[in-house]
């Protein structure tokens, strides 16, 4: 693993996201508690909604464009035939880092 | 041989290295022991006892003076070491020098101040000591105002203690709610809940400025410039390991002196132990762990192996009436499931967390009975999975039912008003039932609740079940979504009567099954709470649909929409200069003019909106709301300036209209329209609000729509002048905000409570119009200004976090 400093957690709304531009695409950071984050791709599967602009509740993002709802753990959507990538996050100290490994662009083989 | 051990510090750590030792290994060791403190070990944790008045000192002694003669220690209390030489392997104390061959530190932990003007002046204390405390009870002996700075376990245990003793009270706390290590959102509720209800008074978000006063304290003063009298300030901000000794004799120091598993420091003939240790890079601020250290210790000193570990923690506080517990971790990390129980009839609030199929963390308030239980749990690691859907009623679950639905409105206090119209409360409906009122009607006959504007219907029928058992039965009543029982009539008149004013609030007291709501949910409640209490709760972005949060509306491709105000459809070539400007300057790829008399920019990025948003401000424009449930447009048409047709000023009444009501949330949006006469250019006939100018004043139409209903307005009222015009819809909005369900249109809440209802609200109750009128200009304060402007100025809330894609990918 290789872990980048991304920010400081209170550079993301509580219950709310901030994306990330990467290799692989636009990726959403979420916090959902105090010290709680997620990652996953920022786009839904569905028609390509940009989930960072979604409203989070528990540990889920309901999609803006057509309410798809995902757990952010596994990056399953509710009830529909639809997921997301989810990327390992870390909080240490008040920063957020993100796993870099997966992000690259390359394949992880 | 016997050894030389000295050891500085009689604290609860210490204490219970010398047990083991004299039990163990009875005359292996020749001890000293130092403390700053004029006595030795007693049980710190119960000096909040003391405080309130429960116990006495005497009451918890660990150690007294015989004891230690007893076991042959050489007490040196009351004694400060000032300086350790490794060298010679001698420890100076104030009074002279003793020689060891073993030197345990156990200095515990100083009261963190923080750096303040006035932080030095009398009057000012710490809470970590006997004298400390008796300091306090001293102050309380004359009454007079307390403040605590700081509300973690600490400062809420100086906080009860100094009310008990007859204080008034006030916590300041610096996060959003108390006690944030160790209880999640919902349980600081409760927990601030009941310290009120002992009035105590909680301010969060609170951080202090200056202490102030000349010779004695006599204020705090708050970042905010909030000025508090106060006769005592007691600061429980935080511990910091007390490590003086140990970085002046050149040991290894971090945040605390650091030790291996055996409590060894990097110099192996001295040991510390407790508060002052760090460990791993943890730290320590309970004597659960300090036990364990003290063991390992002492199994060292007898040459035993055994080795320190980090294990969880539970809390609890020691403040009766507060029932908490928190244990393991129930914050971070993913891959995590809540599971939650709230029974608002008992102010309990339950939530575990479990990551694979195991529990690592609860939170519990109200009913801790179970802790003990998982908090074993945690420790062992049990596999929960065969006891998932039972776990959270505890060890003595069998096949007890789910949450009732109906707890919410048991747990009502008898003078909870039930029926808004016509000011029926809980206790009289009841009480009609007891006397045969046993059916709805019954019910409206006797006690007139829910026979008005019928929105508390619900509310009153789950009374009658409450009050009558399995003999009554509540007809289904569609629930505003899966995280609650209640509909949203039943909603609305909880949070009012209820006075529940912020979302912690809703989602305890009327047993919400989730952390924080849903999609669904939480912006119907956000859009209540703000409009009943406009002065106590405030918007909360993060619980609106991404438009109204954004401030602009998104496109299927994730680009927005730019529509700024023109008011009455009323512009002018420096307004279209900086419109065309903006839009060459961006980019945007389509300019379209809407149906609603003004110009939308659409295909504008994200990134770009604080940009163009203050571009359009420096010439005047504001936000459209063309994203709100809120006022949207006031249409209006040339009127009396220049059509031949024109009876009144149609285009300076809307502009007026549109001034006053701009910037308002509504349960959906709001559109109005002023037509210059009958010929209607306006199209004010199928508006929420539509008037039609006449030669005689006003035709007020109201309820009209023309999206997936079109519905023809209904006339509320003719009137004579266009101030009356102007209260009118003013005091129909209000009304509309105050009663209507989240997500109906005018036209749909009007077809549910009736017109007549409205009518008898708004024009013919001159004192209800009033109030309806007064109660929107108080909100509109708040709420009457250009969401653009204002996040403009956060421009780096519109960008990406980061750009990894620059990241070398090796
Ligand atoms: C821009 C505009 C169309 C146009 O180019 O003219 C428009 C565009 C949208 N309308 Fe509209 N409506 C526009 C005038 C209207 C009108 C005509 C009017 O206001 O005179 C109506 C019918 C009148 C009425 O509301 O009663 C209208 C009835 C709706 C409805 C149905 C509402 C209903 O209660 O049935 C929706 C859906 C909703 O709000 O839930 C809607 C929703 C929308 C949304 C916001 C769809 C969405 O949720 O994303 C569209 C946003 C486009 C965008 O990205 O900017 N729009 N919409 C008009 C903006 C007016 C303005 O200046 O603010
Ligand atoms: C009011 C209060 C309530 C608490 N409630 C709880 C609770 O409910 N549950 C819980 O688990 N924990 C509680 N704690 C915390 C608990 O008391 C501490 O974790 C524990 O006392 C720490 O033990 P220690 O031996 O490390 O330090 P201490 O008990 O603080 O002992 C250190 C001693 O070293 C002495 N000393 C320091 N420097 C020198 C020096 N240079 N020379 C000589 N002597 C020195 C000090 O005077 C002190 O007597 C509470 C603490 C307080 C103050
Ligand atoms: S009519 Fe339908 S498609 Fe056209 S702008 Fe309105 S909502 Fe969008
Ligand atoms: S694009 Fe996300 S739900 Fe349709």
């Amino acid at each position: 693993m290789s872990w980048i400093d991304i920010c400081a957690i209170d550079d993301i709304p509580l219950r709310g996201a901030r994306k990330l531009k990467t290799a692989l695409g636009c990726v959403a950071v979420f916090r959902t508690g105090t010290a709680e984050v997620f990652a996953a791709s920022d786009r839904c599967p569905h028609r390509g909604g940009p989930l960072s602009e979604g409203i989070v509740h528990g540990q889920s993002v309901t999609c803006p464009l057509h309410n798809w709802v995902f757990d952010l753990n596994t990056g399953q959507a509710q009830g529909e035939n639809g997921s997301i990538a989810t990327y390992p996050l870390r909080v240490e100290a008040g920063r957020v880092l993100i796993d870099g490994t997966g992000l690259s662009g390359r394949s992880a083989a | 041989m016997t050894q030389k051990l000295v050891i500085i510090g009689a604290g609860m750590a210490s204490g219970r290295v010398i047990e083991h030792l004299v039990e163990e290994a009875p005359g292996a060791y020749d001890i000293t022991l130092f403390n700053a403190e004029p006595r030795g070990n007693y049980n710190r944790i119960m000096l909040s006892p003391v405080l309130s008045g429960d116990k006495t000192y005497d009451e918890i002694v660990t150690h007294d003076a015989a004891w230690y003669a007893a076991q042959g220690i050489t007490c040196r209390f009351g004694e400060h070491v000032v300086g350790i030489d490794r060298d010679r392997k001698i420890v100076e104390g104030e009074k002279g020098q003793v020689p060891y061959d073993k030197l345990i530190i156990a200095t515990g932990s100083a009261p963190f101040i923080i750096p303040v003007q006035g932080k030095d002046l009398p009057g000012v204390i710490t809470y970590r000591d006997l004298d400390d405390t008796n300091a306090m009870i001293d102050a309380a002996r004359t009454g007079g105002k307390a403040v605590v700075i700081g509300g973690g376990l600490l400062g809420l245990e100086a906080a009860a203690g100094l009310a008990e003793r007859g204080m008034e009270v006030t916590v300041l706390h610096l996060m959003g709610h108390l006690m944030e290590r160790q209880l999640d959102e919902a349980a600081g509720y409760l927990l601030r809940r009941d310290l009120e209800k002992r009035g105590i008074t909680i301010k969060t978000r609170a951080s202090t400025a200056a202490i102030l006063g000349e010779s004695q304290v006599e204020g705090v003063l708050l970042e905010d410039n909030t000025g508090l009298e106060a006769d005592l300030v007691v600061m429980a901000v935080g511990i910091r390991p007390e490590t003086r000794l140990a970085n002046d004799a050149g040991l290894e120091v971090a945040r605390g002196i650091e030790v291996n598993a055996q409590m060894q420091t990097s110099d192996p003939d001295i040991y510390a132990v407790g508060e002052c240790v760090e460990f791993d890079g943890h730290l320590f601020g309970l004597v659960a762990p300090l036990y364990d250290q003290a063991r390992v210790l002492s199994h060292c000193l007898m040459d035993q192996p055994d080795a320190f570990v980090v294990r969880d923690i539970a809390t609890k506080l020691k403040v009766t009436g507060c029932d908490l517990f928190s244990a393991g971790d129930f914050a971070e990390g993913a891959t995590r499931e809540d599971i939650i129980f709230r029974d608002p009839a008992r102010g309990v609030y339950k939530r575990l967390v479990i990551e694979d199929d195991r529990l690592v963390g609860a939170v519990m308030y109200g009913d801790t009975a179970d802790g003990t239980w998982f908090f074993g749990l945690i420790k062992e690691g049990t596999d929960i999975d065969g006891m998932r859907d039972t776990l959270i009623f505890g060890p003595a679950y069998q096949g007890g039912d789910a949450a009732d639905p109906l707890s919410a409105v048991a747990a009502l206090s008898r003078d909870a008003e039930i029926c808004g119209c016509n000011g029926i409360c809980k206790g009289t409906i009841v009480d009609a039932i007891a006397h045969g009122a046993t059916e709805l009607g019954a019910v409206r006959a006797q006690t007139k609740a829910s026979a008005s504007c019928g929105t508390c219907t619900g509310l009153v029928e789950k009374l009658l079940q409450v009050t009558l058992g399995d003999d009554f039965h509540v007809p289904a009543a569609q629930p505003v979504c899966g995280c609650c029982d209640l509909p949203h009539e039943d909603l609305r008149r909880l949070i009012k009567s209820q006075e529940l004013k912020s979302q912690e609030a809703v989602w305890q007291e009327l047993g919400w099954k989730t952390r924080n709501g849903c999609h669904i949910c939480r912006p119907a409640v956000n859009f209540y709470l703000l409009a009943d209490w406009p002065m106590e709760y405030r918007d909360d972005p993060q619980s609106r649909f991404v438009n109204e949060r954004k401030h602009a509306n998104i496109q299927k491709d994730g680009t927005f929409s730019v529509v700024p105000r023109m008011w009455g459809g009323i512009t002018n070539p420096r307004e279209l200069r900086a419109i065309a400007d903006a839009a060459e300057k961006y980019n945007v790829p389509t300019v379209k003019v809407t149906g609603g008399q003004r110009i939308d920019l659409l295909g504008v990025t994200g990134e770009d909106l604080p940009a163009i948003w203050a571009d359009l401000n420096k010439a005047g424009l504001v936000s459209g709301h063309a994203y709100s449930k809120g006022l949207r447009t006031v249409k209006t048409c040339v009127g009396t300036d220049h059509c031949r047709f024109g009876t009144q000023d149609s285009t300076g009444l809307g502009i007026k209209l549109e001034q006053i009501l701009w910037g308002s949330w509504t349960p959906h949006k709001v559109k109005l329209a002023v037509s210059g006469c009958p010929r209607n250019c306006a199209e004010a006939t199928c508006k929420d609000v539509g008037i039609i100018c006449v030669d005689s004043g006003y035709q007020l139409g109201v309820a009209g729509a023309a999206g997936m209903d079109l519905k023809e307005t209904q006339r509320l009222a003719d009137v004579r002048t266009e101030q009356e015009a102007i209260d009118l819809t003013i005091a129909f909005i209000q009304l509309y905000r105050e009663n209507a369900r989240y997500l109906d249109r005018p036209y749909r809440w009007v077809e549910k409570v009736g017109l007549d209802w409205v009518k008898a609200r708004v024009v013919d109750d001159p004192e209800e119009r009033a109030r309806l009128i007064a109660a929107f200009d108080l909100s509109q304060s708040i709420y009457r200004r250009d969401p653009w402007a204002e996040h403009a100025q956060q421009a780096e809330r519109f960008q990406p976090l980061a750009d990894l894609t620059l990241e070398a990918a090796e």
